[in-house]
């Protein structure tokens, strides 16, 4: 996995409360067996009218924020179904760290599973970004995994919280699996006892 | 209980790490796994204990012609991709042909692989529909697949609980699904997120299997990490003969296992939600997400009913998509299809109250309406009761076993501004196909709505019993 230190971008705002993982990555894309190629369907069903034409009315379709990294949301972004195709989408669309008031449980730990940081922020200062995002061209961000810590060189400045182990394998890009093999003693001593206490498992 | 199935499942708590848990059993399709198979392959591992695992195909499998091709060449990749590899990796696989194929969260209980106590996890949100006999179950992503495949455990921050407790009887004509969209209209559909809902009350415990599988499937739809119903003499005895479930005396043993798992009534919870179910109707969902419901006997709501400026907005947006103008009364809808299927309420009690419905009588000329079960065994039970003839006799379309329009990855899906009663969970924006509109609804709400063509109340109705 790709590490996660301290991440300045273009800001991008959708300024919309429960983003559901079906409009961040519509089913009909979720067929590929591989883990890429996601990128270009994101917010499929909004992003194109008929025949691949770009809805201009679609505030990513705004040439202002093209090469945006970071996406600034609205409450409990990433709601509904488990697919990991949405992170993936998110991350090949370009985007590296999510700010919003709160997320879908599901989303935020599929996030960070794929290098990309979740960040919550208080539904005000979510606020304060995403108008300013709205409002002001070139608009960046910076988001410091290290100091936990969002600023936008305009005065913002707000601390956010984050799971230590999920902050160290972000920081570190550390495999997941990798860690855990690191306690596999202690799995076959897990079961060992359980079979025994257990019996039908 | 909640407590109880946690505290015997975690494995290690490692300074400065979430805990580990261990996982009893690991249900797999095809959308969510091919690239955890790759990711294992990729890294030279092997599954740590296939007999814990169960692979079966539903998300896009189609549900017409049975055996037949499968015309989507991507859809056919995935499955084939899955067959490869449960047999790569020696997972048990039951396939398209197979007797036991169906969703599966419908063939986990049915096989009696879901018992109570256990932790169950799978690539899927609506794994909360095991919760209904007492086990944990919640769904996962793809890394976290791969996780529980290499090392049979899941680094879980131990989520909060919330009871939700429902208080009174329930009132006749109405079922588990309007509970359960009554309380996450109550709840909001992020009203649960980091916590794990146990469902209590009177009217919980005088559920059916069925029922209480109904309501832990949406808890999820309040944004619940999972949810789950104590186990009881309703759970023991559904187990009881079940395939995968204990045999004999070890089945006796297993039941004074179970009953432990009960909640002690002085069990503290992190958050409570009553709901009063003298109150309750039949619900229709009017909006792009299942918080945003009515009941049958009320009307779209007003801009003006909203005080929180974003839930106007949200709504704003969601009567926009469904082509609703606020103030209509909910039986003044006019429907152009029908879905009676999904994990949520396609299992034979939901075909059984359906059927009642439409026995002795016709869709409505202007209605396309779809039976699909949610398994094979399912769908072969419902013929054996002579169903499918009531279902056909009215027109209604019979089909196999599989997802289909809860989510239209197969060819089953609604062409842009068809509206369709449906018994499944999501009435997000496109989710049933590009344009459609889904209002969500219990079975024996959505038949009648076929047979009227628009929504009507089936309390008004005679069911001759
Ligand atoms: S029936 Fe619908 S909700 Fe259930 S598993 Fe299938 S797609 Fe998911």
């Amino acid at each position: 996995m790709e590490p996660f230190v301290k991440l300045t971008g273009l800001a991008a705002p959708l300024d919309r409360a429960n983003v559901d993982t079906d409009q961040i990555i519509p089913k009909q894309f979720l067929k590929r067996i591989e883990r890429t190629g996601f990128g270009e369907f994101a917010f499929f069903d909004w992003r194109y009218l008929e025949e691949g034409v770009p809805d201009p009315s679609f505030t990513l379709n705004d040439e202002r924020y093209r090469g945006a990294s970071i996406l600034i949301a609205g409450r409990n972004f990433g709601s509904g179904s488990s697919r990991e195709h949405a992170p993936w989408a998110l991350g090949e669309y370009g985007f590296r760290a999510i700010i919003a008031p709160s997320f879908g449980d599901i989303f935020r730990n599929n996030c960070m599973q794929n290098g990309m940081l979740p960040v919550e922020l208080s539904a005000v200062e979510v606020d304060r970004l995403m108008a300013r995002a709205l409002r002001e061209d070139g608009y960046r961000v910076t988001v410091d995994l290290e100091s936990q810590t969002v600023t936008d060189g305009w005065g913002f400045c707000a601390r956010f919280e984050i799971d230590p182990y999920r902050r160290d394998s972000l920081l570190q890009g550390l495999d997941d699996i990798g860690r855990t093999l690191e306690l596999e003693e202690a799995i076959d001593r897990f079961e060992a006892g359980f079979l025994a206490s257990t019996g039908s498992y | 209980m909640f407590q109880k199935i946690w505290d015997r499942h975690v494995v290690a708590e490692p300074e400065g790490q979430p805990p580990l848990l261990y996982i009893d059993l690991h249900l797999v399709h095809e959308v969510t796994s091919p690239q955890a198979f790759d990711g294992l392959r990729l890294a030279g591992r092997s599954v740590r204990r296939p007999e814990l695992t169960v692979a079966t195909v539903d998300h896009n499998v189609p549900t017409d012609l049975r055996p037949g091709p499968i015309t989507d060449a991507i859809a056919r990749n995935q499955i084939e991709a899955l067959r490869r590899n449960c047999e790569d990796f020696e997972v048990r696989l039951y396939d398209i042909e197979s007797p036991r194929q169906g969703i599966v969260h419908v063939i986990g209980p049915e096989l009696g692989y879901t018992q109570p106590g256990k932790t169950i996890v799978c690539g899927d949100s609506h794994t909360s529909t095991h919760g209904a006999f007492g086990a944990l179950a919640f769904g996962i992503g793809t890394s976290e697949v791969e996780h529980v495949l290499a090392t049979q455990t899941l680094r879980q921050q131990r989520p909060a609980t919330m009871e939700v407790r429902f208080e009174g009887e329930l009132p006749l004509g109405v079922s588990a699904k309007d509970m359960i969209l009554a309380a996450i209209g109550q709840m909001g559909v992020a009203g649960g997120v980091g916590h794990v809902l146990e469902y209590t009350g009177e009217s919980i415990r005088g559920l059916d299997m069925d029922g209480r599988m109904t309501v832990c499937n949406m808890s999820i739809e309040a944004g619940a990490r999972a949810g789950m119903i104590a186990p009881d003499e309703t759970t023991f005895e559904w187990l009881e003969g079940r395939p995968f479930s204990p045999k004999g005396g070890e089945f006796q043993e297993a039941v004074n296992v179970w009953r432990g798992l009960s909640t002690d009534c002085d069990a503290e919870f992190d958050a409570e939600v009553e709901i009063d179910c003298a109150a309750l109707e039949p619900y229709v969902s009017w909006g792009t997400n299942p918080g945003q419901s009515s009941k049958i006997t009320g009307s779209v709501p007003e801009l003006s009913d909203f005080e929180d400026a974003a839930d106007q907005e949200n709504a704003a947006r969601a009567l926009e998509y469904m082509g609703l103008v606020g103030g209509t009364p909910m039986q003044e809808i006019v429907i152009d299809r029908v879905f009676i299927g999904s994990c949520t309420n396609a299992r034979l009690e939901d075909l059984r109250s359906a059927a009642r419905v439409v026995r002795g009588r016709r869709a409505a000329p202007n209605v396309r309406a779809m039976v699909v079960p949610g398994s094979t065994a399912v769908k072969l039970q419902a013929e054996r009761e002579g169903l499918d003839e009531v279902f056909k006799d009215a027109g209604f379309e019979w089909r196999e076993a599989g997802c289909s329009m809860c989510l239209g990855m197969n060819p089953d899906i609604l062409a842009p501004g068809e509206r369709c009663a449906s018994t499944s969970n999501r009435n997000f924006e496109g989710r049933q196909g590009k344009g459609g509109r889904t209002h969500l609804l219990s079975p024996a709400m959505a038949a009648a709505a076929g047979v009227a063509g628009r929504f009507v109340d089936i309390r008004d109705w005679d069911l001759g019993d």
